[in-house]
């Protein structure tokens, strides 16, 4: 993974709270394979076929390009699909600024080096407004310095989690990371097994290993 | 300082491995829980040449995309079948714990790891599904994951966290007649809103729970996810034990004896302190439906469709207009004078026995007027219920009788609800196109969209239950 440091360029507004990833993609996208272009049904059914928004905010010309997501409360809340992510980067998405994230995106999008500035309702409204008022502006989310300054002279510490910061500045790879502690890991592995007071019944693990031929047929 | 704990603590402290300075945890995962859409991590497991650290501690169910009709036929859709296809060659080449399709114990990954018992109390579990946080209703840490997170537990069965904030919903009193688990966490979830538990473990407590069965309180953890709660988390009991024990994968003998005496000193000690509290009196809770494209907007089955100028703020206003147009409803109209295009009841949320139990009560006494789908949870349970003659009532009231899976919760495998049309559910999002492009959800327990099915429009159960007393082969109250 790339180190992430500072991320500069065009935002695109979207002030809209309880996003879910649903809407960033539907369910039945998920089943492609990583190569798969994301970006192609990024927020999908917003924006393409009936029922599509009519300017939607990323299809605008003033917004193409743009590197900087600014969102409302609970961004990409329900569904732990990953996709939702490699969609937002998929179209170019590197840092998204907003007040609160659903729980398992934000993970997921740290995992894969996108910035994820936490800021107040206040601020992220605010910074919506401006960039209404002076769309195609850009934004700056510096994670060094944990600053996020836009048009207008607006400027504003965001949070983000210490080992989150430490992660995208690496780029390290995270499983990587986690065996440099192998010893520490397999002696806990030994001291829990020999905590434990109970164990399972001998050979449940046989009752769930294949057996059957496994007889799937295109329809 | 208090020493006192909370449930949490004595689940996180035995796990964790170590500490970094960044304040994160690296904890040890007992349990791996995986289904079809987990195939991506595989393949990147291959890419970073890593192999499965812990095949017997990763537990592999096929649910997500699995047909609910003519399984025998075969799968329909070319992706799907490839990647079930490409499980469970994984499944058989690394000695995973697996149910597969033909498997006789099939059925939706949450459900069957507690059939079988390899959820218990005080393990840590990840999953890769959001909603593994129903595992937390047996006293498990149960947390839900994604892809990167997931390839992580593969090759180290090891999971780094943050820290977590505690939560406790305290549920008191006793639910109405016609009222259920999804009623109460519907209305606690309108209360503390969609984001309500981010960041946080949250624990139910209170005699309420302490009263429901195994099959309510994961409804209660299945819901917590949409709060936004990392985890949910239910103290083991009488209740938990009596469920747990005899199951193939639960301690026999005197490993039982020795685990439940340690399960026993799990709970959460008086005067532990929570970051946040809630409380939420049950019996003040109505039947409780959703008129939004937000698990947070519930309301009970007898009020009206919210105006958005009550709305706190300017972005939640304009997110209420826009989740009114999509769901054509207007401000002020009641509830339940909404009609419905269809029903489903099924789901991690409402497919176990119980479930179907409190629907075909209601169904017995009338005639679906409008399409209905059962899917129950899963395999066991479609023969328990097969043996109690629930699937004879269901066909009778001319509801449809499925094979188990996520079938439209998520409408992955092609069960789909039509743009446009409307859905009573007994799932857990209404989020739009969650069922389908253009498909209006609204969540309900199972007794509320039967008595949907039985009348077309969203209905108090409650008043369909009084006249149906009343005069038993009347069709409509
Ligand atoms: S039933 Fe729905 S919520 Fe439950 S695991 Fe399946 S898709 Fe997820």
């Amino acid at each position: 993974m790339e180190p992430v440091g500072r991320i500069t360029g065009i935002a695109v507004p979207f002030h809209r709270p309880n996003v879910d990833t649903d809407q960033i993609i539907p369910g039945r996208y998920i089943m492609k394979p990583r190569r798969f272009d994301y970006s192609t049904v990024l927020f999908h059914d917003l924006r393409f076929g009936s029922g599509a928004e009519a300017a939607f905010p990323l299809d605008q010309p003033r917004y193409h390009g743009a590197k900087v997501m600014i969102t409302a409360e609970n961004f990409a809340c329900g569904s732990a699909r990953e996709q939702a992510v490699y969609a937002l980067q998929d179209w170019g998405i590197r840092a998204v600024v907003g007040p609160s994230f659903g729980g398992i995106f934000y993970v997921n999008g740290i995992k894969n080096g996108l910035l994820l500035a936490q800021v107040t309702p206040r601020f992220a409204a605010a910074l919506c407004a401006a960039l209404e008022d002076a769309p195609g502006a850009t934004v700056d989310v510096d994670l060094p310095s944990q600053q996020v300054s836009g048009p207008g002279g607006l400027r504003a510490p965001f949070t983000i989690g210490p080992g989150d910061k430490a992660q995208l500045l690496s780029g390290k790879d995270d499983i990587t990371r986690t065996l440099e502690h192998e010893v520490a890991i397999l002696g806990h592995e030994a001291s829990a097994a020999e905590r434990c007071t109970w164990r399972r019944p001998e050979g449940f693990e046989s009752q769930l290993r294949a057996r059957r031929p496994f007889p799937i047929q295109p329809r | 300082m208090s020493t006192a704990q909370t449930i949490v603590d004595k689940i996180w402290n035995p796990h964790r491995i170590l500490g970094n300075e960044a304040g994160d945890t690296l904890l040890a995962v007992d349990l791996h829980y995986l289904n079809e859409t987990s195939f991506i991590c595989f393949q990147e497991l291959e890419r970073l040449g890593r192999t499965v650290r812990r095949p017997g501690q990763t537990f592999l169910a096929m649910d997500h995309t699995v047909p609910t009709r003519d399984r025998a036929a075969g799968i329909p859709d070319a992706e799907n079948r490839e990647a079930l296809v490409y499980m469970d060659g994984i499944a058989r080449a690394t000695g995973l714990l697996y149910v597969g399709l033909q498997d006789p114990r099939q059925g939706i990954g949450h459900i069957v790891a507690s059939e079988l018992g390899l959820t218990l109390p005080g393990i840590l579990i990840a999953g890769d599904d959001s909603h593994t946080t129903t595992n937390g209703a047996m006293g498990a840490l149960s947390l839900g994951i994604g892809l990167s997170e997931v390839t992580h537990v593969l090759a180290t069965q090891t999971l780094w966290q943050a820290p977590y904030r505690s939560m406790r919903a305290r549920l008191t009193g006793r639910m109405g007649v016609g009222v259920d688990a999804k009623d109460l966490v519907l209305a606690l979830i309108g209360r503390i809103g969609a984001g309500g538990a981010i960041g946080h473990v949250l624990e139910f407590d209170g005699d309420c729970v302490a009263e429901m069965s195994m099959s309510q309180r994961m409804t209660l953890c299945n819901m917590a996810v949409e709060a936004g709660a990392r985890a949910a988390i239910i103290a083991p009991d009488e209740v938990t034990f009596r469920y747990l024990k005899g199951r193939p994968c639960a301690p026999q003998g005197e490993d039982w004896d020795r685990a439940v005496a340690g399960w026993r000193v799990l709970a959460t000690d008086p005067g532990a302190r929570f970051d946040r509290e809630v409380e939420l009196d049950a019996a003040q809770v109505a039947p409780t439906v959703t008129w939004g494209t937000s698990p947070q907007d519930a309301l009970a089955v007898d009020s009206v469709v919210p105006d958005p100028y009550s709305a706190a703020t300017a972005p939640e206003r304009q997110r209420m207009q826009a989740a009114l147009q999509y769901m054509d409803l207007t401000p002020g109209m009641r509830i339940a004078d909404v009609t419905v295009d269809q029903v489903f009841i099924g789901s991690c949320t409402n497919g176990r026995l119980e479930d179907l139990r409190r629907a075909a009560e209601v169904a017995k006494h009338g005639k679906a007027r409008v399409p209905a789908v059962v899917t129950p949870g899963s395999s066991e349970i479609k023969r328990q219920a097969e043996a109690e003659g629930l699937h004879d009532i269901f066909l009778a009231a001319g509801f449809e009788w499925r094979d188990p899976g996520c079938s439209m919760c998520l409408g992955m495998n092609g069960d789909l609800v039509a743009s446009s049309l409307r859905c009573a559910s007994t799932t857990n999002r209404n989020f739009m196109g969650r069922q389908g492009k253009g498909a209006r959800t609204h969540l309900m327990s199972p007794a509320m969209a039967a008595a949907a099915a039985l009348t077309g429009r969203i209905t108090d159960v409650r008043e369909w239950l009084r006249a149906a007393a009343a005069a038993p082969n009347e069709e409509k109250p």
